[in-house]
């Protein structure tokens, strides 16, 4: 949806819009303090991470739908993607609008809240209520800013495990996410085989591409770039280095796309506007619908949480931590996989989703594996597409009857 | 024998399911395979076999296919299916990883028959291949006579859309069986009206009077 008001096109407009949105402080409050229910884990309970420091204490922020089962045999956990969060079937407390997941995961939805306890948690790394650089670092009283150790993706499935432990959850029914998601989903298969029943790893890889790592990157110096940044440290600084975070928005943005997609959305279509008007406004529908994200981007998310959460992206690579071979991650894994992927993907292309079937092939491992003709791009799993849901409802129907929960009423 | 006590051991709405003709193949390969085995299913369409072989036989079954469509029905009726080529796919798969390899009605879809079979003797202790026997009689009468590619109920297809690339009589699988140093535990042929043919009779009969085959093979050593 392109938005009228950003639409407008003018850089002074933009920057209108974007001193009028979210005060760094109630970010500051949100990462501290946030809408959601906390879990905090004191000195005895350090989080150890791939850097070889302790984070401790720590937090984290999560939200739940649906009730535990006596056997507590029901919980599913969903992991969220880079700039997602754990609100993943509830009105966002920051924005408004509805939760990211809200058509996967719902009552009657092929998440079903009705049948199953869903579980989503902010990430280590994130801004919205766990640990993270925008938290309050308790040795100073300040915001971690950059003194936030460097997280890995392990490092977010460790801290989710003990969230798990917390909820008293020995084995999970399911672990479903896509992109840095779902690189959680297939670390948590690898770090605990035991624990987790089913795994729907959506649109996503065992390691991140230099490709991949290169866009990162693009986004990471536009933030650096923005004198706002002040090498992290701008919260006590008081400034905010929105331009910056909304270009790494806007680049970010181009790859969860298809050019199909662009074309179909807005082709060379002009905003609001005949002709060209010779000048760098946001002539182009696209332009304006890009600072438009950007824009509503920066209302959310923290500036030096994109940093650590890309990077730790970047970091992935599943095999090796098993000598380089992936087969060995899953070597006798009782798990039920199902990977998909979309045609149009060219962030985690489908070959991506290949090299994980064949690997859990190897290792014998029993595995579904679909691929889904799309347009939409890697954004594709967070989108209505019937097939997905389709897929996602049979594979996690014929998962509970495995696991002998209660049929589906009809 | 065997196959009518299976027919017995399926509900009637499975029967109904399978209604007599060419699906009568898969009760053959249902009837070849031990409970509880592990199975792997090279082209399993829309996943009917392995449903059938999770019902009746409680098999842990995967399966491989082709078609897009196929493959997604087959996941969200909660079967393990992977999109892949049998002709390239196979060559992932460690020694050993199954006690069947089942290719029904594929054989002659593929590129590489050989190719395939032997990689199926790698991965399974056994393998079971269904397939259309082209020396029935009425194939061969209506190349002789109709002089033109034949076409039947199980082989619906012209020539110039036809799937199928390497067609094969039940004489000639025998020879392939011979090249790759496979073993035959057992064979049924079904008639034009789906019944297997009696076991005790010569082999050029079958490949006249069988319209499909079915073999179960394991490695010769």
């Amino acid at each position: 949806m392109v938005n009228r008001a950003a639409c407008e096109g003018d850089a002074d407009k933009v920057s209108e819009m974007v001193e009028a949105v979210l005060a760094p402080v109630d970010r500051l409050r949100e990462a501290d303090e946030p809408h959601s229910q906390i879990v905090r884990f004191g000195a005895d309970k350090p989080l150890r991470l791939d850097a070889g420091v302790d984070l401790s204490p720590f937090q984290i922020a999560y939200q739940t739908y649906g009730t535990l089962n006596a056997d507590r045999s029901n919980a599913v956990l969903v992991c969220h993607a880079l700039t997602a969060d754990q609100h993943v079937a509830n009105v966002h407390p920051v924005t408004g609008k509805g939760g990211w997941g809200e058509t996967m995961v719902g009552p009657g939805r092929p998440i079903d809240t009705e049948r199953y306890f869903v579980i989503c948690a902010n990430v280590i790394g994130g801004c919205m209520g766990s640990s993270g650089p925008a938290s309050t670092n308790p040795a100073t009283g300040e915001p971690w800013g950059l003194d936030f150790p460097v997280i890995t993706i392990p490092d977010m499935v460790r801290a989710q495990a003990m969230l798990i432990d917390h909820l008293g959850i020995d084995t999970l029914f399911a672990v479903a996410g896509g992109s840095m998601g779902g690189m959680q989903v297939l670390q948590w298969t690898a770090s605990y085989p035991q624990r987790v029943f089913a795994a729907l790893p959506l649109a996503t890889s065992t390691r991140h591409s230099a490709q991949n790592i290169a866009f990162h990157e693009v986004g990471r110096q536009a933030i650096m770039a923005d004198p706002e940044w002040c090498k992290g440290r701008y919260f006590a600084e008081r400034r905010d280095p929105r331009k910056g975070l909304a270009v790494a928005r806007m680049g970010a943005h181009i790859t969860y796309l298809s050019d199909a997609a662009l074309h179909r959305k807005f082709g060379r279509r002009f905003q609001d506007r005949d002709n060209p008007t010779f000048s760098f406004d946001a002539d182009f529908q696209v332009e304006s619908y890009l600072r438009h994200q950007g824009i509503s981007f920066v209302e959310r998310f923290d500036a030096n949480s994109y940093l650590y959460l890309t990077r730790a992206m970047d970091y992935f690579d599943l095999a090796g931590d098993y000598d380089g071979v992936l087969a060995n991650a899953w070597k006798g894994s009782q798990t039920r996989f199902c990977v998909i992927s979309f045609t149009s993907d060219w962030l985690f292309p489908t070959s991506e989703s290949r090299a994980i079937v064949h690997a859990l092939n190897a290792g014998g491992a029993r595995v579904s594996f679909a691929e889904i003709v799309t347009d939409k791009g890697h954004d594709a799993f967070l989108l209505d597409e019937p097939e997905l849901f389709a897929i996602v409802r049979g594979f996690l129907e014929g998962s509970a009857r495995a696991r002998g929960l209660p049929v589906q009423r009809r | 024998m065997m196959l009518s006590r299976l027919k017995r051991d399926l509900t009637m709405a499975e029967a109904a399911r399978t209604p007599g003709g060419s699906r009568v193949d898969l009760l053959v390969v249902t009837d070849m395979v031990e409970r509880g085995a592990k199975v792997l299913d090279i082209g399993c369409g829309d996943g009917e076999l392995l449903r059938l072989l999770g019902e009746t036989r409680n098999v842990d079954g995967r399966g491989i296919e082709l078609s897009r469509e196929g493959v997604n029905e087959g996941v969200a009726k909660g079967l393990a299916v992977i999109q892949g080529d049998a002709d390239t796919d196979l060559s992932d798969y460690p020694n050993d990883a199954f006690d069947y390899v089942i290719l029904s009605q594929t054989l002659q879809a593929t590129r590489q028959p050989r190719v395939v079979l032997e990689h199926m003797l790698r991965i399974g202790r056994h393998a079971i291949v269904s397939f259309p026997n082209f020396g029935h009689w009425r194939i061969r009468l209506q190349v002789l006579f109709g002089g033109h590619m034949p076409r039947t109920d199980n082989l619906p297809y012209a020539w110039w859309d036809s799937p199928n690339i390497h067609f094969c009589t039940i004489k000639d699988f025998r020879e392939l069986c011979d090249v790759v140093g496979a073993k035959m535990d057992r064979s049924v042929a079904l008639n034009a009206w789906g019944a297997p043919i009696r076991l005790k009779v010569p082999w050029w009969f079958w490949n006249l009077f069988g319209e499909q085959a079915v073999f179960l093979l394991s490695r010769k050593n």
